[in-house]
């Protein structure tokens, strides 16, 4: 066995991240993936997204869908056509997983609701993903996942109190529900192997990242308290925060979790006089001077170098670590150490960079090194070699259109 | 309806810092979540996360913190006081399918010796091997690692941080998808294995887009603060947040079809106020593309808008993008959350018995043919099920 999920067949309907990444996870653990798309109402990671090779817009010069579909084969179907529906129920005969991330009522309308779906396999095990879920009030209420991270309540907290919230980059909580789909996939799966069930999952993205803010609403169950923004700070570790190092827009991120590293702390910084105030010594004494702790520090930091800092620190068993910015992710020792990096070959970018997923199997390793299809790719293969459509059908179709 | 990972028993072993115990509950939550039997493994001082603030009513407690509470629902709790009761925690973990840690309590050679097809988790925040295998870090130093904190912030002070700790989180989650692609493989070749999760790496996948604009064309996206990027071929930056008469809003003037309506519904909505926005309300929406503005156009643009929205309050808009179907959503709080309509259709919340009280918890992550897990269990006290777990595993 080389993937964990070798022989087993997904069949994808949907576009931008939340439904496709879930099937580039189970792509790159051996999964047989077939991301079926149209040319017609093009997805807008092909479309619309950039950045595309060159800066020249076309469906295979974009960067964004190679990336979210890595390891997939892809197919092309204009669904608004009988005879392709007919083709995608095929298809769906031979899989074992259904991954569909449009909204509430879309692929029913084209003929691929649930029912029909489970007719062309009672066992299979469907993922629906989509903004707020199947059912309820707003099920048809179109966003993105950049403005339902702030329905959820990620940015009332991400900012600095005196200032507006501000953004976590991209749409944040699409990968916390990329997540929990394909662990929804996975558990469904490990039942039916045991029961021969399959399941119907209805995943709506914005209840699965309240996953993520459990304790902040507890809270104001609990307390009363909306929990809101406050910069760096922590309600535990003091100093805790993030601070300038010689260089251009160069920081270091630090915290000290007990009065103990405190002390090793105060030794990194070579003993400065001011660090041998006895107030500063407990966890409430610098809790009650922290803005004074962090102008203290923020000297210190600005006249080192970012990675002196670091090793110091380190070195007396203490936590810091850079403000690694996106460009020095890929020089990261690390993250080279453990693979996370890897290089595809594709007809239209030349070549593109793929991630690994953040967990390695010691036995059945995930294999990120297949781009995304270019649009239509498989075609041939899919609907010849797994379908059986003969070489006369297949013109037909295609000359029909149905394989827009 | 059997649950979908019924008759599963999974061992998570508390860490001694509030970063590894942290992540390790949340992975061993969403198996408990799904069903499995999950026994937790502390240290006869207790999780260190029982010791985060904010405590339940503001009191101080081994079992009142809220932190600590929402990472375990759904387990049983045991104490054993390692390594002097090495035998009982192998006994414990032999009967097991999955192991979670976040340190090498129990390596691969012993895993494999006391269990053959135990699938063994380890969730460390760099990994456990290459130059900073054992380095200790918690959220903070995580997320700094792995360019999630230098996309956010203000451009003129320090990069930010989710105030509450995001990273536990991201790789609990992580922790759980590797543990179920460990159990898939099982099924085909009876042996467990070894999953090695970095919290490094786990935030890596939270801005794939940064990295798809690094490698492809060599820019490199920074904090912006409120601002998105990356939607201009021009290289204008939008504004997505912004104040209102009660708080703030998520918004941004956007292009295609559904951007194209939001711009009309918003300009109707404008004009039905008699609210001034002459440049605003001149756009000819058939032909609009805001991929071609200058940043000089945007920003008078989002002059105007932003004095509209600071007349009307979060739930106001939220009401109003609702009846318009229009993009946009307010930046909510958890008091706003909670009334959330939709939420309440589909019975997300589960009022469940904490310590006294009844907190209306966040339901399960999702509906699985049609029913959504329920927390069936609090949070366990400090050795709770001493008795009946390690009873009969000794026996």
């Amino acid at each position: 066995m080389t993937g964990a999920l070798d022989g087993t067949r997904v069949v994808e309907l949907g576009w931008a991240a939340a439904g496709p990444l879930v099937g580039t996870y189970l792509a790159q653990h051996g999964a047989d993936v077939i991301h079926v798309e149209s040319s017609t109402a093009l997805d807008p990671f092909r479309s619309t997204y950039p950045p595309f090779k060159d800066n020249i817009v076309g469906p295979d010069r974009a960067g964004m869908f190679a990336f979210y579909n890595a390891g997939k084969r892809g197919v092309t179907l204009d669904l608004k056509q009988p005879r392709a529906v007919e083709l995608a129920l095929r298809l769906v005969k031979t899989a074992d997983v259904v991954i569909e991330s449009f909204p509430a009522g879309t692929l029913a309308r084209r003929g691929l609701g649930l029912d029909a779906l489970r007719r062309a396999r009672s066992d299979l095990v469907i993922l629906s993903s989509c903004n707020q879920g199947q059912t309820g009030p707003h099920a048809q209420h179109p966003g993105y996942g950049s403005q339902l991270t702030a329905l959820a309540g990620f940015n009332e907290l991400l900012g600095e109190p005196d200032r507006t919230p501000v953004i976590l980059y991209g749409p944040y909580i699409d990968y916390i529900a990329v997540g929990y789909g394909v662990i929804a996939i996975l558990a469904a799966l490990e039942r039916r192997r045991r029961t021969g069930e399959g399941c119907v999952i209805d995943l709506s993205q914005y209840e699965a990242g309240l996953q993520f803010l459990t304790p902040a609403m507890l809270e104001h169950a609990a307390n009363g308290i909306a929990p809101t923004r406050d910069a760096n700070h922590d309600r535990m570790a003091v100093p805790h925060g993030v601070y300038p190092t010689e260089g251009e827009d160069r920081w270091v991120a630090l915290s000290v979790w007990s009065d103990d590293e405190w002390a090793r702390f105060r030794v990194a910084l070579g003993d400065p006089q001011w660090s041998s105030d006895a107030g500063l010594a407990t966890a409430a004494g610098r809790r009650a001077r922290e803005d004074e702790l962090d102008s203290r520090i923020a000297q210190w930091t600005r006249a080192h170098p970012r990675e002196e800092i670091v090793d110091a620190l380190r070195a007396n068993g203490l936590r810091a670590a850079p403000v690694e910015s996106v460009a020095e992710l890929f020089d990261d020792a690390q993250l080279a150490h453990r693979g996370v990096w890897r290089r595809a070959a594709h007809a239209g970018l030349g070549e593109i960079g793929l991630m690994a997923p953040p967990f390695a199997l010691s036995e059945t390793a995930a294999r990120p090194d297949r781009a995304g299809p270019t649009l239509g790719e498989h075609n041939e293969a899919v609907f010849k070699g797994l379908l059986g459509l003969g070489a006369d059908e297949y013109a037909s179709l295609a000359a029909d259109g149905v394989f827009a | 309806m059997t649950a979908l990972l019924d008759g599963l028993r999974v061992i998570e072993i508390a860490a001694d810092d509030v970063w590894g115990a942290s992540a390790a509950a949340h992975a061993a939550r969403i198996l408990a979540d799904l069903g499995a039997d999950v026994i937790k493994v502390e240290p006869p001082t207790g999780d260190p996360v029982r010791a985060v603030p904010p405590f339940l009513h503001d009191r101080a407690g081994a079992d009142r913190g809220l932190l600590w509470i929402a990472l375990n629902v759904n387990k049983r709790g045991v104490r054993l006081d390692l390594p002097r009761e090495r035998d009982r925690l192998r006994a414990l973990v032999s009967s097991a399918d999955v192991l979670v840690q976040s340190r090498e309590v129990v390596d691969a050679p012993t895993a494999a010796s006391w269990s053959p097809s135990l699938v063994v988790v380890t969730l460390t925040p760099y990994g456990l091997t290459g130059p900073l295998a054992g380095v200790p870090a918690s959220d903070l130093e995580v997320t700094a690692s792995s360019g999630a904190l230098a996309l956010a912030g203000e451009p003129d002070r320090a990069p930010v941080r989710t105030t509450l700790p995001q990273s536990p989180f991201w790789s609990g989650m992580y922790a759980a998808m590797g543990a179920l692609f460990a159990l898939a493989a099982r099924a085909a070749t009876r042996r467990g294995q070894q999953v090695d999760v970095s919290g490094q790496a786990s935030m890596v996948t939270v801005h794939p887009p940064a990295c798809v604009h690094w490698d492809v064309a060599k820019e490199e996206h920074t904090r912006l603060g409120a601002f998105l990027i990356g939607r201009s071929t021009v290289g204008a930056r939008f504004r997505n947040i912004w104040e209102c008469a009660d708080g703030h809003i998520s918004f941004a003037i956007q292009g295609g079809p559904i951007g194209r309506h939001t711009g009309r519904m918003l300009a109707s909505w404008i004009r039905e106020r008699s609210f001034a926005a002459p440049r605003f309300l001149a756009i000819d929406w058939d032909a609009f593309d805001n991929r071609t503005l200058t940043q000089e156009q945007v920003d008078a643009l989002e002059g105007e808008l932003g004095a509209f929205f600071r007349t009307i309050t979060k739930r106001e808009f939220f009401a109003g993008v609702i009846e318009r179907n229009m993009l946009g959503y307010p930046v909510a709080d958890a008091s706003d959350v909670y009334a959330d309509a939709q939420l309440r259709a589909r019975e997300f919340w589960q009022e469940t018995p904490i310590d006294g009280t009844t907190l209306p918890f966040p339901g399960g992550f999702a509906l699985f043919d049609g029913e959504r897990p329920r927390i069936r269990r609090g949070a366990p006290r400090l050795g709770e099920h001493d008795a009946e777990v390690l009873g009969a595993v000794t026996a």
